[in-house]
């Protein structure tokens, strides 16, 4: 009866963990995986379904997992009867919001997660709203009892509040010492109701994500809504009803588990065959080909990129080779988005789009790894709309293509940011968004001594190092969420930076005209430092239009000579010339300038904008 | 500290060459050079291969020297055959060969007179500290053949001098090259250093001006002027990294060396390579020539470098095991590289770009011509010797000679 393809729907429990970053998600999920004894004792290791490289450095989950368990409920009136619990561990990032929205549709249930030390912080919202917009049943639950600092009877009132129930409600876990996570799996089952679809109308089943995998292919993940698929049979994708045939179908637990089919309301896999994500496209209803479903399932909002880079290879002969393993990211990750671009500076590239910095800094890195490249990315911008006097419009991706025609109007993307902080802090950090031009939508108490505090900002002055600001300036209690919210006119310029007359398009940026004048000093000083001497005078120069609103010189090198040469050196000196002019191989051309590589690197990646991975 | 050697193929243990090497020796000229590893003391900036009598301990005797350079001139004999012409120079370096009595420098001169033969009017240096010479040594290194002395001098300020570590004082350098000339040695070089911590531009002016004097009473008809290179390793790195000295500074160089230029110039002298000046092609130091324009050479002594025949290999560096391997009748060299024609090519625009004769354009490839066109454009070639087909560098374009030979090469 509890067989996966073959299981009652009223026997099924789908549910998500969601918490703010740290929580405590995938620690709870893996007591969880040994209670359940999908995994045994010995092979277990702490964050389990953290499974990539970059996860398990960085301690954080970046992808949503699922994964099927038995449960045989211990206490209560159910005592003694099974279930399959399908759980999903979702990341706690702002970057991955969209990531978790995708899990919440899968299920009819969410366990929101609260760090007993901690309290609510933004992402405990964000999350919360996300699982009250789906209709899910909500369990409060506060994690790390075990901590000495944690405060439970606290932090059970505030979330009570926030969640509409009473303290006693929120139930207590420790995910490290397992304490109390018996008892929640038991309340999962009780609480929740299992999955809703008719039994007998055509298959319809929800792709929630899509993953390609080197061995076989790609793995499409679903959830079955309506009627089921039996492993025979020939499946349609909706959107385009292309028909493939099933290779395996089956269940995740936590390893694929091959099975007869899949059930209404069960969570599972299934492998076609494909070699393309983009042909079982996440978001779209899959149905079976012999008895078509009508109408396909309400999808997913694309996700819409927030920020974009320049990519470009150190190696201009590495080009094909990012171009392929961008396209084989994007297999996985359909918030990726990218189109060639060229830069006179540094050559053939690529313009990305990505959902935050910490985005950006992940793809960036898994390309560095993951195929061994070597890359520049240029300074992050976001989208901007500009509009001219003629009436034209342009989308500016990359701040170098900021058309060059009289501007009537720039708009710019704004967020709705949501910052959580201890009531002492509200003046500091009023201040820093009243500094990055943002304007108060309003200020909640959430308990006594905990504040909300709705900002709306530009986007593009959040994306530097807005959150470093928030945490030092509030001893590292602040927490930040945002969500886009449409954008706005703003007083931005372009500033240029020109070597020698000669523009360089990667440092060009778009920026607010008050921060003009301080991104052309601190530009023209960094590279000033960074580009070596020539054997003429370099200006550096920034400016808006023809405008010059800072300028450094580089001095002329007078000499670059050594100067002994006797019989004994001139194996050495020819050595040293030849790797010297490996050097120069190496350097970019501006004009007659050579700017070294590390000076592009260096340059582009100051302190300042370090993106933050938490 | 002595700088570390290159990485190149092994010796093999006899030492010979490939025929193909033997087949071109000395077509260029053929010259031997005589390394001495001995110094009295370790100046502060110098990583030549040099050992004080303490860093030897008691493996090495001085007094044995002279008899392993003779088994090392035997082995260049079996090695070379009758392949090699008489020695168009030799050059006595260090070190501190004048550590040595010139009894025993002359020993050596002979031995290598009776195994390679030295052309008629060969020109034999030796390098000398301004204080290991005497009026008597400096006479009797003449009359064993010497014809040309080359004095560390360095500089005529005193608190310079400490820097360096030198021990000798300001005026002893000067001094010497008068009992040279006086002692028969038609040819003397005064070897200086400039842009040293803590040298003023006054400092520079009376050094050079000092020189200036030595050039017009005859005691020196060359001098080579050096900007201070921070070697890797040595003591003054050392105390420039822990800021005690502050880091040469390249633009002080280059007025330095523009001083030098103008007071050389000044005095009579001419300059014939980036750092050497001389008061006529006489007084040109042949043996460096030979460097520079691609001529072979064999090195004895440890650490000592050759190059015969399109083959650079040098010797072990330690006088303990150079000394130890000869005894064993094996031959001293360490490491080797048979150049191919792009590093034969390399070599010839690295080095004959530094000489005022200039290298030939049809050396270069057509790129390397056009580099050739616009280096003249910018004022660091001579468009006057440019039209007459050769590379010659500017005044300016001396200051910036490896940026122009990198233009010119590929
Ligand atoms: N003391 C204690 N530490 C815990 C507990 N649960 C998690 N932790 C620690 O909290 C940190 C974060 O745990 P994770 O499980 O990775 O948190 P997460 O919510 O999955 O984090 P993201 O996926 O990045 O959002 C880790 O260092 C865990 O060891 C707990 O119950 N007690
Ligand atoms: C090999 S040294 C030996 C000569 C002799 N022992 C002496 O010091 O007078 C030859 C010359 O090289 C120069 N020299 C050595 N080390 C140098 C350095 N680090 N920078 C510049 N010149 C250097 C000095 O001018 C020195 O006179
Ligand atoms: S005396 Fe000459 S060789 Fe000896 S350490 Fe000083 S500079 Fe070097
Ligand atoms: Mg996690």
């Amino acid at each position: 009866m509890l067989d996966p393809g073959a299981t009652d729907p009223e026997r099924i429990r789908n549910f998500c963990i969601i918490a703010h970053i740290d929580h405590g998600k995938s620690t709870l999920a893996d007591r969880m995986l040994q209670l359940t004894g999908v995994v045994s004792a010995r092979d277990m290791r702490a964050q389990y379904l953290d499974r990539m490289d970059i996860e398990r450095e960085r301690g954080i989950t970046i992808k949503s997992q699922a994964v099927r368990m038995p449960w045989t409920v211990r206490e209560g009136e159910q005592k003694g009867e099974s279930y399959v619990l399908n759980m999903i561990d979702t990341p706690g990032h702002v970057d991955f919001t969209y990531e978790v929205s995708r899990s919440l549709a899968a299920g009819e249930g969410a366990v929101l997660l609260v760090d007993a030390a901690q309290g609510i912080e933004a992402q405990t919202l964000a999350n919360l709203y996300l699982a009250m917009e789906n209709d899910l049943h909500v369990i409060p639950v506060l994690n790390k009892i075990d901590l000495p600092a944690a405060q439970p009877e606290k932090y059970a009132e505030e979330l009570a509040r926030l969640i509409g129930c009473q303290p006693e409600d929120c139930l207590r876990v420790s995910g490290k010492t397992g304490e109390g996570v018996a008892h929640l799996l038991d309340e999962i089952v009780r609480q929740m109701h299992g999955p809703t679809g008719q039994d007998d109308a055509p298959a319809r089943a929800m792709i929630f994500d899509s993953v390609y995998d080197v061995y076989r292919g790609v793995v499409t993940y679903v959830r079955v809504i309506d009627g089921r698929i039996e492993a025979r049979d020939r499946i349609k994708m909706m959107s385009t009803g292309a028909v493939h045939e099933l290779l395996e179908i089956g269940v995740i637990s936590p390893e694929p588990l091959k099975s007869p089919g899949l059930g209404g309301g069960e969570v599972g896999y299934l492998i076609t065959g494909v070699k393309d994500v983009r042909q079982s496209k996440v978001g779209d209803t899959v149905t079976i080909a012999a008895k078509p479903a009508a109408v396909a399932l309400a999808g997913y909002k694309e996700p819409k990129p927030m920020v974009y880079s320049g990519l470009y290879p150190i190696d201009g002969s590495d080009y094909p080779n990012l171009r392929d393993a961008l396209d084989r990211l994007k297999l996985n990750d359909a918030a990726l988005v990218y189109e060639p671009e060229t830069s006179a500076a540094l050559g053939f590239g690529f313009r990305c789009g990505f959902l935050g910095l910490l985005h950006l800094e992940i793809i960036r890195e898994r390309l560095e790894r993951e195929f061994d490249l070597d890359l520049i990315s240029t300074a992050p911008n976001v989208v901007y709309r500009v509009e001219l006097e003629d009436g034209a419009e342009h989308v500016v991706t990359n701040p170098s293509e900021y058309p060059a025609g009289k501007v009537a109007v720039v708009h710019e993307p704004v967020v709705r940011a949501t910052v959580l902080i201890p009531n002492d802090y509200v003046g500091a950090v009023m201040e820093i968004c009243q500094g990055r031009r943002g304007a108060l939508l309003g200020m909640d108490y959430l308990s006594q001594d905990r504040v909300e505090v709705r900002y709306t900002l530009p986007l593009a002055e959040i994306i530097y190092d807005f959150f470093d600001q928030l945490k030092s300036r509030t001893k590292g209690y602040a927490s930040l969420d945002y969500e886009t919210s449409g954008e706005q006119a703003g007083d931005l310029v372009k500033v240029d930076i020109l070597l020698q007359g000669e523009q360089v398009d990667a440092f060009s940026a778009i920026v607010h005209k008050d921060k003009a004048y301080q991104y052309g000093v601190s530009m023209t000083q960094r590279l000033r430092g960074l580009i070596p001497r020539q054997q003429f005078e370099v200006p550096i120069q920034a400016a808006i239009g023809s405008r010059v609103i800072a300028r450094e010189n580089i001095r002329a090198i007078r000499k670059d000579v050594l100067a002994k040469c006797y019989g004994g050196d001139i194996t050495r000196k020819r050595k040293l010339l030849e790797k010297q002019k490996e050097g120069k191989r190496r350097m970019k051309m501006v004009g007659r300038v050579e700017v070294p590589q590390e000076a592009f690197i260096a340059a582009l990646s100051s302190d300042g904008d370090k993106p933050t991975s938490k | 500290m002595p700088g570390v050697l290159p990485s190149g193929e092994p010796v093999p243990a006899d030492g010979s060459l490939p025929p193909a090497a033997l087949a071109g020796v000395g077509a260029n000229g053929f010259g031997v050079y005589v390394h001495v590893p001995f110094c009295a003391s370790r100046c502060g900036y110098c990583d030549f291969n040099t050992y004080t009598a303490a860093e030897l301990g008691s493996g090495v005797r001085r007094e044995d020297y002279a008899d392993t350079v003779l088994a090392e001139l035997a082995l260049a004999r079996r090695v070379l055959g009758c392949a090699a012409p008489p020695a168009d120079t030799v050059f006595f370096g260090g070190g501190t060969p004048t550590l040595l009595p010139p009894g025993e420098l002359a020993r050596i001169l002979d031995a290598i007179t009776d195994t390679f033969g030295l052309a008629p009017d060969a020109e034999v240096t030796t390098e000398a500290n301004p204080e290991s010479v005497t009026p008597a040594a400096l006479a009797a290194l003449r009359r064993a053949g010497f014809t040309r002395i080359s004095l560390g001098m360095q500089s005529a300020a005193s608190h310079v001098l400490a820097v360096l570590d030198r021990q000798h004082t300001p005026g002893r350098a000067i001094e010497a090259a008068r009992e040279a000339r006086d002692g028969g040695f038609r040819h003397v070089n005064l070897d200086l250093i400039y842009g040293t911590p803590g040298e003023r531009a006054e400092d520079w002016q009376t050094s050079l001006e000092q020189v200036a004097k030595a050039v017009a009473e005859h005691a020196a008809d060359h001098v080579s002027a050096y900007s201070l290179i921070v070697e890797e390793g040595t003591r003054l790195a050392a105390r420039i990294r822990r800021e005690e000295l502050a880091s040469p500074d390249p633009d002080v160089a280059a007025d330095r060396y523009l001083a030098a230029e103008g007071a050389l110039t000044g005095a009579g002298l001419g300059w014939y390579e980036v750092s050497n000046w001389a008061a006529d092609a006489a007084a040109q130091c042949r043996h460096n020539l030979l460097y520079w324009r691609g001529g072979d050479w064999w090195g004895v002594g440890p650490g000592a470098h050759s190059h015969v025949g399109g083959v650079r290999q040098w010797n072990v560096q330690h006088p303990a095991r150079h000394a130890d391997l000869l005894r064993r009748g094996r031959s001293p060299g360490q490491a080797r590289e048979v150049l191919t024609p792009e590093d034969r090519h390399v070599e010839e625009v690295m080095l004959r770009l530094r000489l005022a004769e200039g290298l030939p354009l049809d050396v270069l490839d057509p790129v390397g011509r056009q580099a050739a066109d616009r280096a003249t454009a910018d004022g660091l070639l001579s468009p006057g010797r440019r039209r007459n087909g050769q590379a010659v560098l500017t005044l300016r374009g001396r200051l910036l000679a490896d940026a122009v030979v990198r233009q010119l090469l590929p």
